[in-house]
């Protein structure tokens, strides 16, 4: 064990990969319950196309990342209702972005004096993450930033936690529900650009989206919820990091990625079991989908459609 | 196969279609790329139409995303490609059909696609990385390599599109019917899970035949934006699916044309055409 925290690197992704998933954690327990884990996908995708960018224009390609996960969390929260955006306007736009990510790597692969080979593993390192790879101010600078945003968070996190449940009754007793909707999601482009670094672009909303899943499969109460969100990454990501340690042919993304995978998984089963945390007694309000059943439900029962008789259930619908 | 695309960029664009085309068509590569081009963007446009009026892009993208480590998988195993992005999709389709369970609490559905994602991501990046082809191994399945089409895949590709297609016209309508109100067509009848399952499938698969073309990260465009333009070009369901068929064709088409001439990455071409339009009918519904 003593060789594990002997080696530099090792410090450095231990370091960095601590604060990234405790915001990430944080972040990702009020991304699922706010219905913004697509919004997430979205931030991941953008990171890569904002850190190709840079490259290929010769800018800092963190930098690259920082702006372009920000100025997307902005404008996301600017199309949609009340900071909501609809999936298909995100979907179409970061679909589009990840295109132009594809067109920087091209001309950052083509440019002459540039070699090649290592612009390619520039790209490998921006989409799977190479936490490995961290200089010592790099690592404490990820860190430093991921744990600013996580404790912005931990501070909102009451008026926050009101608007994400129950969004109607917060901004009728006065919660700035558009500025915290914005000021969130900001901070989740930060912390966006911080995981990339660590897991890559691509990778990182599975550290987002599997402990938070994970927490409130186990937990109904929202701020142990929280904890276990956090906690449950900052394992996954020590599991992670200690399984590709050891085992050289196991990379540390997929490592920490397939921990927090298994920890989601192994909370289904114990969820199912003891199926008492049912979040609905918080007043969450369902998916939009269920939103939308359940007002074309009242409608129906309203107008009253035509009855047919029972027994005389025709085969086809109109 | 930049090579061959140098070759084939001696000629420049001249505004005269017929030549140009003419052109294009002189080399197989180029006539393989229309034809697969052409059979994705059919079923592309048709399958995203539903996944679109399902609100099912979050599960598309990822279904569309499983092609990647399938491709890496069968590289690394040194089997066919197609077996691989076909076995991938399907597995994931199987999963998020199992996660959509109606009557679940809150989110789970996209907490559960999200980590399908990343998971599936991460299994891709650990078969490259095992395979040690590496640098040129994750940019083609990712990003596309659509000069690179064998005549055997285009057969490939046009039996599995004329498959999902026949599905498609079999489950359209109760499809269509529990999409825009599932409680009502569950009380009629409708099997509103079963079709559910069924179309993820049929999305897998038109996902995996078009990463073939676009690359695993782009084919979710083609999926997503001819549809969102053609949603809001009509309200009738039967035009508007025309609409997305179509216009997922032209955007193909301009792209692999933009693609030949320009020597730009070929999935950029297509989203950026696909994007322009989604843009266009955007601006042209609030002018309206």
């Amino acid at each position: 064990m003593s060789d594990l925290f002997a080696q530099a690197f090792m410090q450095h992704a231990l370091l960095a990969g601590t604060g990234v998933a405790l915001a990430a954690g944080l972040a990702g327990y009020f991304l699922v319950l706010r219905a913004q884990i697509f919004t997430t996908d979205a931030l991941g995708h953008v990171a890569y196309t904002g850190a190709l960018g840079a490259l290929a224009f010769g800018f800092e390609p963190r930098l690259g990342l920082l702006v372009a996960t920000v100025l997307t969390a902005i404008g996301l929260a600017g199309i949609g209702h009340r900071a909501r955006p609809d999936d298909v306007a995100i979907g179409s736009t970061f679909g589009w972005l990840l295109a132009l990510g594809s067109f920087f790597l091209t001309l950052y692969t083509t440019r002459p004096p540039s070699n090649s080979a290592g612009n390619g593993v520039a790209n490998v390192s921006y989409l799977f993450g190479s936490i490995f790879g961290l200089s010592a101010g790099q690592a404490v600078l990820v860190a430093a930033v991921a744990a600013a945003a996580a404790a912005l968070i931990v501070i909102g996190a009451r008026p926050l936690l009101f608007a994400s449940l129950d969004e109607t009754v917060a901004a009728a007793r006065g919660v700035p529900v558009r500025t915290l909707g914005l000021g969130f999601l900001v901070l989740v482009g930060i912390i966006c650009a911080q995981a990339a670094q660590a897991v890559g672009a691509l990778l990182l909303l599975g550290l987002v989206a599997a402990p938070a899943g994970a927490a409130l499969r186990l937990t109904a109460r929202p701020y142990v919820g929280m904890a276990l969100a956090t906690l449950i990454a900052v394992l996954s990501m020590w599991t992670g990091l200690i399984v590709s340690f050891y085992t050289s042919s196991v990379p540390p993304s997929f490592a920490i990625l397939a921990a927090a995978t298994i920890a989601f998984v192994a909370s289904t089963a114990v969820g199912r079991r003891s199926d008492s945390g049912d979040i609905g007694r918080l007043g969450v309000r369902p998916i939009q989908g269920a939103t939308h059943v359940r007002r074309s439900g009242h409608r129906s029962a309203g107008t009253s459609p035509p009855r047919r008789r029972p027994g005389r259930t025709r085969p086809h619908f109109p | 196969m930049i090579a061959v695309m140098a070759s084939g960029a001696d000629s420049a664009w001249s505004w005269n279609l017929i030549d140009d085309f003419r052109d294009m068509w002189s080399y197989p590569f180029m006539v393989n790329a229309f034809r697969a081009g052409s059979i994705v963007a059919v079923v592309a446009g048709a399958v995203g139409w539903f996944m679109v009026l399902r609100k099912q892009t979050f599960a598309g993208h990822t279904l569309a995303i499983s092609a990647f480590p399938g491709a890496a998988a069968a590289t690394l195993l040194g089997i066919s490609a197609t077996i691989g992005y076909f076995a991938f999709a399907f597995a994931a389709a199987v999963v998020v059909a199992i996660a959509a369970k109606p009557g679940r609490r809150f989110n789970e559905e996209s907490a559960v696609v999200g980590t399908l994602q990343a998971f599936v991501l991460a299994c891709g990046f650990l078969f490259v990385y095992l395979y040690k082809g590496f640098l040129n191994s994750v940019t083609a399945p990712l990003f596309g390599s659509s000069f690179a089409i064998t005549n055997d895949q285009v057969v490939t590709l046009g039996a599995v599109a004329a498959a999902a297609l026949a599905v498609l016209v079999v489950i359209g309508r109760p499809l269509f019917f529990a999409s825009v109100d599932s409680d009502v067509a569950a009380a009629r009848g409708v099997r509103v899970r079963l079709h559910g399952a069924v179309f993820l499938v049929v999305l897998g698969a038109a996902a995996a035949e078009a990463s073939q073309i676009a690359g695993a990260l782009l084919v979710f465009s083609l999926l997503v934006m001819p549809a969102a333009t053609a949603q809001r070009v009509s309200t009738k369901p039967a035009v508007s699916l025309a609409v997305a068929v179509v216009f997922a064709l032209i955007a193909t088409w301009a792209g692999l044309v933009l693609a030949y001439y320009a020597l730009y990455p070929l999935g950029f071409c297509i989203s950026s055409f696909a994007f322009g339009g989604y843009l266009l009918a955007r601006a042209a519904r609030r002018a309206a």
